[in-house]
């Protein structure tokens, strides 16, 4: 019974076994839904030369903006970076590789990872500099190019509620690349708000089941908002 | 008189239709979500996991987990729906998203669209541009038709990096609505007080102009 019990009790045993220049897969979109207490101990471990995999690359002092003052990212590949003036320095100087891709196509090289497919053909890019060294070929007269999927040493995710066997439920857009981060991670480590008893979850609800989640730790979150924008009220 | 940006996403939002699913991009085009028409119901399209946006919250409801794509607190619409990434982007790539409205840098006459990057200054990224010019069939394009300096962006050859080959069929600027085909821009409607000759002054790429073009309306 136990055997599937995920649960541990410190954020050193939940990334306990990163070591420099591992790849990690990261959930979140912007700072929402970011794995951020993970970030964190990733900082104070200190590893270096990591290949880190997201959508973004956050902000300045917050989520994985983080490990950019202490050089601990050799190589970013994301869809959309530049939020932060540290990431440019290095980007602009050489320290750090980017390699930009397609948000779907990134969504899309993690859930193909997860699911073992090694690659698959794709329109999106065709003609751009995204396309550039990869194989073209045409279906039904339209081309498309390959794309490689990606597996990381480690994933980290952020979910909502998670039963002790590593079930999760997310929730509203903090879902975005979690789910597919879960699935293509050698060793997949999931921080959520509240863990309940394996049977408190209805099936039904589960987004992601909890073969895929190895660690799983209860934590709190700062949740901070990178676009407050809003209405008066009485509107 | 130059279109201003309301009214650039006013005109685009006269092609909405009733049941459309559609996806703004971040700009101008978010601003069409202002513009729909009385009686017709949209459902809008966030990349990053949710279709049935609404409104901003008000101070109260604000929800760090609830963000649209363009990293905005929102709310969600009656019947929103909410899934990840790979979902999300599979609606696009699979063509089932009604309309696209993006901004862009340059258009060309082979439907080229240039927008996310201008080598050694503004490097951040395509986000989901790529996948939406690649996965849509029914995108319009709003951008000014010239540069501060009048130069113009509808070209007959993109010279910045691409977001996608031959995808783009119409296009919006703040002087007219312009269609394109077999390899040209066609003229289809002016903004108001704008003259045909002003409109090819500022059109590098080749534009044909056919009959009488009439002035764009606005209700």
């Amino acid at each position: 019974m136990s055997g599937f019990d995920k649960v541990v009790h410190s954020y050193e045993e939940a990334m306990s076994g990163l070591t420099d220049n591992m790849t990690i897969l990261a959930g979140g979109f912007g700072l929402c839904g970011i794995p951020e207490n993970l970030i964190s101990e990733i900082k104070r471990k200190g590893t270096r030369g990591l290949t880190l995999v997201s959508n973004n690359c956050g902000v300045d002092d917050f989520g994985l903006g983080l490990l950019l003052p202490d050089r601990q990212i050799q190589k970013i590949i994301a869809s959309y970076v530049g939020e932060n003036a540290e990431f440019e320095r290095q980007m602009m100087s050489g320290e750090l590789s980017v390699e930009l891709t397609p948000q779907g196509t990134l969504a899309e090289k993690m859930r193909a990872g997860g699911a073992g497919i090694p690659a698959f053909y794709t329109a999106t890019g065709v003609g751009t500099p995204v396309a550039e060294g990869k194989d073209e070929r045409q279906f039904n007269g339209r081309d498309y190019i390959l794309e490689e999927s990606i597996t990381g040493d480690f994933a980290i995710v952020k979910a909502w509620k998670a039963d002790r066997y590593g079930n999760l439920v997310f929730r509203k857009t903090a879902r975005n690349f979690n789910p597919m981060a879960a699935t293509a991670g050698k060793i997949t480590v999931v921080e959520v708000e509240e863990i309940v008893e394996p049977g408190q979850l209805d099936p039904d609800e589960i987004h992601t089941p909890g073969i895929y989640v190895n660690r799983l730790i209860q934590s709190t979150f700062e949740k901070r908002i990178e676009q407050r924008t809003t209405r008066p009220s009485g509107e | 008189m130059a279109l201003s940006r309301d009214q650039i996403a006013q005109r685009v939002a006269q092609e909405l239709q009733d049941g459309y699913y559609v996806n703004l991009g971040i700009g101008i085009p978010t601003l069409v979500a202002n513009f729909v028409p009385k009686g017709i119901d949209v459902m809008l399209q966030s990349e990053n996991g949710l279709l049935g946006m609404g409104a901003f919250p008000t101070e109260e409801m604000v929800d760090a987990d609830l963000i649209n794509a363009g990293k905005q607190t929102v709310t969600m619409a009656t019947g929103a729906s909410i899934f990840d990434s790979a979902e999300s982007f599979a609606m696009i790539r699979g063509g089932h998203v009604d309309l696209t409205v993006l901004g862009a840098f340059e258009v060309d006459v082979n439907g080229n669209i240039a927008s996310y990057m201008i080598p050694g200054k503004l490097i951040k990224g395509m986000g989901g541009a790529m996948d939406l010019v690649a996965g849509a069939d029914n995108i319009i394009v709003t951008m000014t038709h010239a540069s501060k300096h009048g130069e113009s962006k509808l070209l007959s050859n993109c010279t910045l990096p691409l977001t996608g080959r031959g995808c783009i069929k119409k296009v919006l600027t703040d002087l007219a609505f312009i269609e394109i085909k077999a390899g040209k821009f066609h003229l289809l409607e002016r903004a108001p007080g704008v003259s045909v000759e002003d409109i090819i002054k500022l059109t590098e790429g080749e534009l044909v102009v056919e009959g009488d073009i009439p002035e764009m309306e606005f209700g």
